[in-house]
């Protein structure tokens, strides 16, 4: 159980409140002038050396941008965002994209190194750890049994991506040989248009709600790939997010394809520097699996939520849908919700291809003052689709924690089938637990079941678990990790035990 | 061992007074028997001296090995030896009982500054304590104590104790819910944990539990007080004339 260890090992070694990951890196930077206009948009586009397409798909969203307003249904509250308020663009300077390693500013190679996110292929080779080690569950000391979800040593390739722009992106030789195609969203805009053209806006249309229209017209970087028909992707990517200006918003775009009888698992990593202001991050992530291909993506989310009082943070508005286009396939969502201000954020499934199969894993953990609205959409469009949502919210402090989700099945998916959990678990009596679950059948052999619960760590559970010898910190943590553990097994195990450790220092000084 | 002198308790939320003025010592090496009626404060006696915050002392001591423990929380009080059996052990989702076992086996010894299990003996001790009490280690894998029945959770609780090694052992009504296999098979446990330098303090209404660990001293605590102290005779006293007896004379 080395995880739950180390989970009890990081709280021991912070004090209140400190968010690891708030410090800033010093480096030139080259940003558009702030606000939003045609002209920002322009400029974006010359950076990335876009073609004439790009930017007309850019301007057209950006038009239709200006006729919607912005969205107020969730269960979240901020002062109106000036959005001429906001840089646009910036990047770090002398960096047009991605190059080797050996031409990589060394400060960024810092800032990486400093965030635990390894650039160096050599380093993440020597760095591979036995997977028994890695084990979140306890089990392999009952009977050595190791998790399969670590395939192939452990090898992680890395996309990082640094305010506006990658900046590097590892094994791509590697990946290639495989005929993996991994790379920056504007590597791959200039280097595949055809496949660009195909599918971006194939899953979030331009016109999809407020921020994914802003994201589609000044998205700057982001992750593509592309695995081929057959192709069993031979390791986990990854994509390390990284907000260091000031004023500045994120908008990245990541399309993911899997052709047919693909396999491919992606993990997405963001913190941000501590600061007074808000920012924005509004990304927009796509997937598409066609026949018999299947995508894992995880994330674990950890934007600078704010301090103890609720000043700053990341507002993070974030849009991902997943297309099982084709038959047979099959896309899983896990997601570890622990940082940002305000979390806007629902994972989808569009379950098009007759027979595939939609999944939601969600651990949403809200402290301080967070406000988190988060979920997923599960629409049945084929026969005899099915899906999975397992969502676990986990609220303290004064922050409020509301699940929302909509599952529905059109006339033509028969035997459509859902099955949904939402727990929350109530740390003090100032937080907030919430859950909408919006359900809607139009065929009669759809079968939905839905299932929730609320409770509190009871003071019974806290005392029994003392009673054994426990401190306090670590039963807590013990106690949401097993709450959150059908979860936490969804997850890559690399994933797992740093979402394991996050959640530790999220709820770090809950109790009192 | 343990000395409680003149303690006074009282529920923190409500004021009301619980303890009013017990007194109770307990030598190493023996095992003592606390009986009462209902309501007498058998199982709040148990909830403070592990160190349950609902509760607040206003007078008196409880001394452990010549120190008082009142400073103390609940994680702190374990670390030094003192073992609380449930009356209604909790249910822990998604927390196997084997890593239960590990972690709490390990922060013990962390907090009296030893070294960590190393796995192979840390399963050794789990796989002879479980041996001894008929437990399947299969059950084990379960969560801790979720869908357990009322046995397995009682042997679930022995299991513990064996494995913390505690020196002071206090058994909140281990025998409720329990059929009479079950009664033995746990009793068995506990008399096997007897020994010159460890206490076992037996909270329990009935005499029955008593037929089968049988006390060195029995204590009638009633309103908060012990009333009478005797030897196991007492309890069979108890058993055929039921507690007014003692109550009348004490009043």
């Amino acid at each position: 159980m080395p995880a739950v260890q180390e989970t009890i090992e990081q709280v021991r070694n912070i004090d209140v409140d400190q968010y690891k990951y708030g410090f800033e890196t010093l480096i030139e930077t080259d940003k558009a002038p702030k606000g939003l206009n045609e002209d920002i948009i322009r400029f974006i586009s010359a950076k990335k050396n876009e073609p004439e397409w790009m930017l007309e798909w850019r301007l057209e969203a950006y038009r239709r941008w200006l006729t919607l307003e912005e969205p107020t249904w969730a269960r979240v509250n901020y002062p109106k965002i000036d959005f001429q308020d906001i840089y646009y663009y910036a990047a770090p300077k002398n960096q047009a994209g991605p190059k080797s390693l050996d031409e990589v500013d060394p400060e960024l190679l810092k800032t990486y190194e400093k965030l635990g996110i390894p650039l160096k292929e050599q380093e993440i080779l020597a760095g591979v750890r036995k997977a028994g080690e890695l084990s979140p569950s306890g089990d392999e000391a009952v009977d050595g049994e190791v998790s399969d979800s670590v395939y192939n040593s452990g090898r992680v390739a890395v996309d990082a991506v640094f305010d506006s722009v990658s900046v590097v992106t590892t094994f791509k030789k590697e990946l290639a040989k495989a005929g993996v195609i991994f790379c920056s969203i504007s590597e791959a805009i200039r280097e595949h248009p055809e496949l660009v053209k195909k599918y971006l806006g194939s899953v979030v249309p331009t016109s999809d709600n407020f921020y994914a229209t802003l994201n589609s017209a000044v998205f700057t970087d982001g992750s593509f790939v592309y695995v081929p028909k057959g192709v069993r992707c031979p390791m986990e990517l990854s994509t390390y997010f990284r907000i260091n200006e000031k004023n500045t918003g994120q908008f990245e775009r990541t399309l993911i394809i899997a052709e047919e009888g693909a396999y491919v698992s992606y993990l997405e990593g963001c913190t941000a520097p501590q600061r007074d202001e808000n920012q924005l991050h509004a990304a927009v992530v796509e997937l598409v699996a066609l026949d018999d291909a299947e995508i894992k993506y995880s994330t674990v989310q950890n934007w600078y939520p704010g301090d103890k009082d609720g000043k700053g943070g990341i507002y993070n508005f974030v849009t991902k849908r997943g297309d099982c286009r084709g038959k047979n396939s099959k896309i899983s969502w896990t997601q570890v919700e622990t940082g940002s201000a305000i979390t806007w954020k629902y994972p989808s499934c569009i379950l098009r291809g007759d027979n595939s199969r939609g999944e939601f894993y969600s651990i949403a953990v809200s402290n301080g003052h967070q406000q988190i609205d988060s979920g997923t959409k599960m629409i049945h469009l084929g026969k005899n689709t099915s899906s999975r949502i397992i969502s676990k919210g986990i609220s303290a402090g004064h922050s409020n924690n509301t699940y929302r989700g909509q599952v529905s099945a059109h006339r033509k998916a028969t035997n459509a089938r859902n099955f949904t959990q939402c727990d929350s678990l109530l740390i003090g009596n100032d937080c907030g637990a919430h859950t909408v679950p919006y359900i809607e059948a139009k065929n009669a052999t759809a079968q939905f079941e839905h299932e929730a619960t609320t409770s509190k760590i009871s003071e019974d559970a806290l005392f029994y678990v003392m009673q054994r010898g426990i401190p306090e910190e670590e039963a807590i943590a013990l106690i949401v990790n097993g709450f959150v553990k059908e979860v936490i097994q969804e997850l890559p195990m690399e994933f797992a035990v740093e979402a394991q450790k996050l959640i530790g220092i999220s709820l770090e000084g809950s109790v009192g | 061992m343990l000395e409680i002198k003149n303690l006074h308790a009282r529920i923190a939320e409500d004021g009301t007074e619980i303890i009013r003025g017990l007194n109770l010592t307990v030598k190493a090496g023996e095992v003592a028997a606390i009986m009462g009626p209902n309501g007498s404060g058998k199982s709040t006696l148990s909830y403070i001296l592990a160190g349950r915050e609902d509760y607040e002392v206003t007078e008196g001591d409880i001394l452990y090995n010549g120190e008082s423990i009142l400073d103390l929380d609940p994680a702190e009080r374990a670390a030094k030896g003192i073992f609380l059996a449930f009356q209604y052990p909790m249910e822990i989702p998604g927390v196997a009982t084997m890593e239960f076992l590990k972690v709490a086996m390990n922060e013990q010894r962390k907090a009296r500054g030893e070294e960590e299990l190393k796995i192979p003996e840390f399963m050794k001790r789990v796989k002879d304590a479980a041996g001894l009490l008929s437990m399947d280690m299969g059950m084990l894998k379960r969560p801790l104590n979720v869908g357990f029945s009322g046995g397995e959770k009682k042997r679930a609780e022995i299991l513990q104790m064996k494995l913390l090694e505690p020196k002071l052992c206090v058994l909140d009504e281990t025998d409720s819910g329990l059929d009479i296999d079950a009664l033995k098979i746990v009793s068995e446990g506990v008399n096997a944990l007897r020994s010159p330098d460890r206490a076992i303090v037996v909270i329990t209404h009935y005499q029955r539990l008593l037929d089968y660990i049988v006390p060195d001293s029995v204590h009638v605590l009633y309103k908060g007080r012990v009333i009478k102290s005797g030897d196991k005779t007492l309890a069979r006293q108890l058993e055929e004339n039921g507690y007014a007896e003692i109550i009348g004379e004490a009043a």
